[in-house]
């Protein structure tokens, strides 16, 4: 905590967490996508669906996705200016069982035909958590440029990444392994120091064994 | 960030350096950024609080309904004259409820400390600045000597309603704006701990128990309530009334009864307010909205 989160941040009100944080999982969601959103299906879970219409949760959430930051005076016409943009959205209430008051998931279509289903949850005064990408755990803030590889449960997959971004000079702050089942689908959830180059990403996306490499970058962050 | 209001009166009296410019060496030292940085994002902040003010919609309502208008409502009662309270703690209530009302219907404000509470120092602030004339550089020191307060009650205690009910979100705005105000009255650092603990003190279990979960029912009046609060503990610091509990000892009173408050009072609307017949139709209203 600094200074400027005791007086700030400057934000669209009306709560941190429903409005600010709202907004935070959107503009997350369209990095790790990675393109333009042109569908999204969004379905509200616990607090977020019950107070979720008081809050503004709903055109929070859109205006995230749309790539507006937190303070953007527009959030309260996120609609609209999705309509504009091209961007079609539904809005559900959904029971994902035991996970935080404050979730959402979300299955997103890209420009190109990439998709991505994402589940997160607003943790509280606009700290946010990525809990899955594609069905599988994730668990990362949304604070460092984020590595999230999806492999095959075999050796050696872990070693190609992390040797790539020494060779990078990429500093590892944390790092994540899950995997569904024993020679199954895994993931690793990378989160850096320095930003990942994009044809390191490309490299990775190609090697045997390896199914999808999402990448959260940071990059744009501050400069609106 | 310091975790002593003791730490930092003791730090102004051997380095004879104001209170604000403590509290900003040390963010200076945590963000790695240069004074100038740090007092031009701290500027920016009272530029916001400023703007947020100076653009309330006095038509707007909530999505809800419930809260809107009540800003326009309190300038023209003020400006009638009619305030048994005057025209500068109108002034005060006026700003309160136009800050607060903003951040209700979605539009942008200054967290301080948190978006429920968004309205305490800015109306505080703002009014007195009106009233004294003071540079915008002083009122950024002010802000700092703000901060510093709120970064205590971070360290010893919490901010969210959620964690420790009202008292940690419009108790901890009112004591931060009550010590800015100490400084700018030239309060020292014990001044300003002491009016903080003043505020603070008064403000102990207030329950955080919005009506249908919303940052609406009774917030958006409570900032009122923290705003008024904040210049009679200026007032009496001034006048040399002391708190006979230490400042320190305060915070950690808050933070113990937050610890013994119920999950109903903590920003569930369950209980409280929210539990009323009332709260309770109006969030089944609210439910059906969606």
């Amino acid at each position: 905590m600094n200074l400027l989160d005791i007086i700030g941040p400057v934000m669209v009100g009306p709560s941190s967490s429903h409005t600010a944080g709202a907004v935070k999982i959107g503009r997350v969601s369209r990095k790790l996508l990675a393109e333009e959103i042109v569908d999204a299906k969004i379905y509200f879970h616990g607090s977020f669906l019950a107070t979720g219409k008081g809050h503004g949760t709903d055109k929070a959430l859109i205006a995230g996705l749309l790539g507006m930051q937190v303070d953007d005076s527009r959030i309260p016409e996120s609609f609209a200016l999705a309509k504009e943009a091209g961007m079609t959205f539904t809005l559900d209430g959904i029971d994902l069982g035991d996970v935080h008051p404050n979730s959402v998931k979300m299955n997103l279509t890209g420009a190109s035909g990439r998709t991505l289903e994402i589940v997160a949850a607003s943790v509280g005064g606009g700290q946010i958590r990525i809990c899955e990408l594609d069905g599988l755990t994730a668990n990362f803030s949304g604070d460092y440029p984020t590595l999230i590889v999806h492999n095959l449960d075999q050796p050696g997959h872990v070693t190609e990444v992390t040797s790539m971004l020494a060779h990078k000079s990429v500093n590892i702050a944390t790092m994540q392994l899950y995997r569904a089942s024993r020679g199954g689908n895994a993931v690793m959830v990378i989160e850096c120091d320095q930003e990942v180059p994009a044809e390191s990403i490309a490299w990775l996306e190609h090697l045997e064994g390896i199914m999808k490499v999402t990448y959260l970058s940071l990059s744009e962050e501050g400069q609106a | 960030m310091y975790k002593s209001l003791e730490e930092l009166c003791r730090i102004e009296k051997e380095t004879k350096q104001p209170f604000w410019k403590i509290v900003q060496e040390d963010d200076c030292r945590e963000q790695g950024i240069g004074e100038e940085e740090s007092f031009a994002r701290m500027q920016a902040m009272y530029e916001a609080m400023q703007y947020a003010d100076a653009h309330y919609d006095e038509n707007l309502k909530s999505a809800s309904g419930l809260v809107g208008t009540e800003g326009k409502k309190m300038r023209k009662a003020r400006e009638a004259g009619t305030l048994l309270c005057g025209d500068f703690i109108g002034k005060v209530m006026e700003k309160a409820l136009k800050t607060s009302e903003s951040n209700a219907c979605m539009k942008r404000i200054v967290a301080a400390p948190t978006a429920g509470s968004c309205g305490v120092v800015p109306a505080v602030f703002l009014s007195v600045q009106e009233e004294k004339n003071f540079s915008t550089e002083k009122m950024v020191e002010a802000l700092y000597v703000a901060a510093g307060i709120g970064g205590v009650i971070a360290s010893r205690a919490f901010l969210a309603g959620a964690a420790g009910g009202c008292q940690a979100e419009i108790g901890s705005a009112s004591a931060m704006a009550a010590g800015g105000v100490a400084y700018l009255l030239g309060g020292d650092a014990d001044a300003i701990a002491n009016a903080a603990a003043l505020a603070l003190k008064n403000l102990l279990g207030l329950a955080c128990d919005p009506v249908a979960g919303l940052v609406e029912v009774p917030c958006v009046k409570r900032n009122v309530m923290g705003a008024v609060n904040a210049m009679t503990s200026a007032d009496m610091t001034m006048a040399g009334i002391f708190s006979r509990i230490p400042p320190d000892e305060v915070i950690d009173a808050m933070r113990s009864i937050g610890r013994s408050m119920h999950e109903d009072i903590r920003e569930t609307g369950r209980g409280g307010l929210a539990g009323t017949p009332t709260g309770v139709e109006i969030r089944e209203r609210m439910a059906n909205l969606t």
